[in-house]
């Protein structure tokens, strides 16, 4: 039952992208006379601006984010982290997923990639990772560009609270997926 | 605190780079990174402009206040400082539900117009509002209704046995990210300072400033 559904909501999500595109100047230009054209070229305008604006804020990001990952940094926090990690009973197969999850988006794919690989899709360790996956976000990326956009500097708990969040994902996939799919 | 994270990072991996003899692979990664960020940003622009421009639309018809309107009752309690009438409100649920329909290319133009629409409300230009950082929370907290395609792409059938983990998952997340801000806003080290003196504060790390404002006053 649950496959069809889930089938359903993403043969679904195939027209909510073209519905909107054209629902909303519809309903703009059907009820209330909006001037379509004209009104959507005045709103695109501000796109070049608005992406511009956040390039020096992306470089700092991802330039740190790239050099820790490459620097091997990333294995370091993996062995002074596994104690802790073994005594909640969070599988050791999943943490640079993990810890990968908020820093970069296509270094996670990557490691779910191969995780997917070498346990196949099916198993445990698959089905936690996909999970943290889908239920987080590029915590970094989305902070330089949101805050980098109106040039605010001073995050203030933006970023505990934003890892804490992701932690608190990370944790929940494990035992959700042990408990419902176990 | 993010210039300590900033700095920390580059500083470990430079150093941790020189002890496992990857000092290459550094270089290129900075390199390749800062090269990486301009393509992502002026890949960006033609995305930008179609949601842009689709949002305008959807402004000029009154969309999206009646849209504000029907959410108000949750929006109030997340952002209880910006106004009822606000645009802003309109942009966080309109980011909020592409973000759950997994509409992540309409979900970043519509987020960085209510970063806009926010810091128009924002005393202090350079920090972040308690609304700002709310919003950032849930937005990277990822609430999610809808897998990413890429998610169903590698997993295959398994992927709706993963739908019903990361509904929760992105729940638990969510509803941690909307508490810890409601708890970290009100510590000394992140609370706002009750009346920004704007360009006599500028350069100031709010940490030293919450310290300031503890009674340190001469």
């Amino acid at each position: 039952m649950i496959e069809s559904f889930t089938d359903g909501l993403n043969q679904l999500a195939r027209y909510i992208i073209p519905a909107l595109i054209v629902g909303i100047p519809l309903y703009a230009m059907a009820a209330r006379r909006v001037k379509v054209y004209e009104v959507f070229v005045e709103g695109a305008k501000d796109g070049f601006t608005i992406a511009v604006r956040i390039i020096p804020y992306l470089v700092a990001i991802l330039v740190a984010v790239g050099m820790f990952r490459a620097s091997g940094a990333l294995d370091v926090l993996l062995n002074l982290m596994s104690p802790l990690l073994n005594f909640i009973g969070f599988p050791p197969e999943n943490l640079p997923l993990a810890l990968m999850r908020p820093l970069s988006g296509s270094g996670s794919l990557g490691l779910l990639t191969d995780l997917v690989n070498e346990y196949g899709a099916d198993s445990m360790q698959a089905k936690i990772g996909a999970t943290m996956f889908g239920s987080s976000e590029t915590t970094f990326y989305v902070l330089a560009v949101y805050f980098g956009s109106v040039g605010v500097l001073r995050s203030r708990h933006a970023v505990p609270a934003g890892l804490f969040a992701d932690a608190v994902g990370a944790i929940s996939a494990v035992y959700l997926c042990q408990w419902l799919l176990g | 605190m993010l210039n300590y994270i900033w700095m920390g990072m580059i500083l470990i991996s430079v150093v941790v780079g020189t002890f496992t003899g990857r000092i290459d692979q550094v270089t290129q990664a900075a390199i390749d990174m800062a090269k990486l960020s301009v393509e992502i940003a002026i890949g960006l622009v033609g995305i930008m402009a179609l949601w842009l421009g689709i949002m305008k639309i959807a402004e000029a018809s009154g969309l999206i206040r009646i849209i504000a309107r029907l959410l108000r009752p949750i929006t109030i309690r997340l952002f209880p400082d910006v106004p009822d009438d606000h645009p802003a409100i309109g942009s966080i649920v309109l980011n909020m539900s592409a973000n759950i329909l997994g509409l992540g290319n309409a979900a970043t133009p519509l987020g960085l117009k209510a970063m806009e629409e926010l810091q128009e409300l924002n005393p202090d230009k350079k920090t972040a509002s308690n609304a700002m950082v709310m919003f950032l929370a849930i937005n990277t907290s990822s609430v999610q209704l809808i897998l990413p395609a890429t998610v169903v792409a590698l997993m295959g059938v398994v992927s709706s046995q993963i739908f019903v983990t990361t509904i929760l998952a992105t729940l638990c997340s969510t509803i941690a990210a909307i508490f810890i801000v409601k708890v970290l806003e009100r510590t000394k080290w992140f609370k706002l300072a009750p009346a920004p003196e704007g360009a006599a504060t500028e350069g100031e790390p709010p940490v030293e400033r919450a310290a300031r404002d503890e009674g340190d006053e001469r």
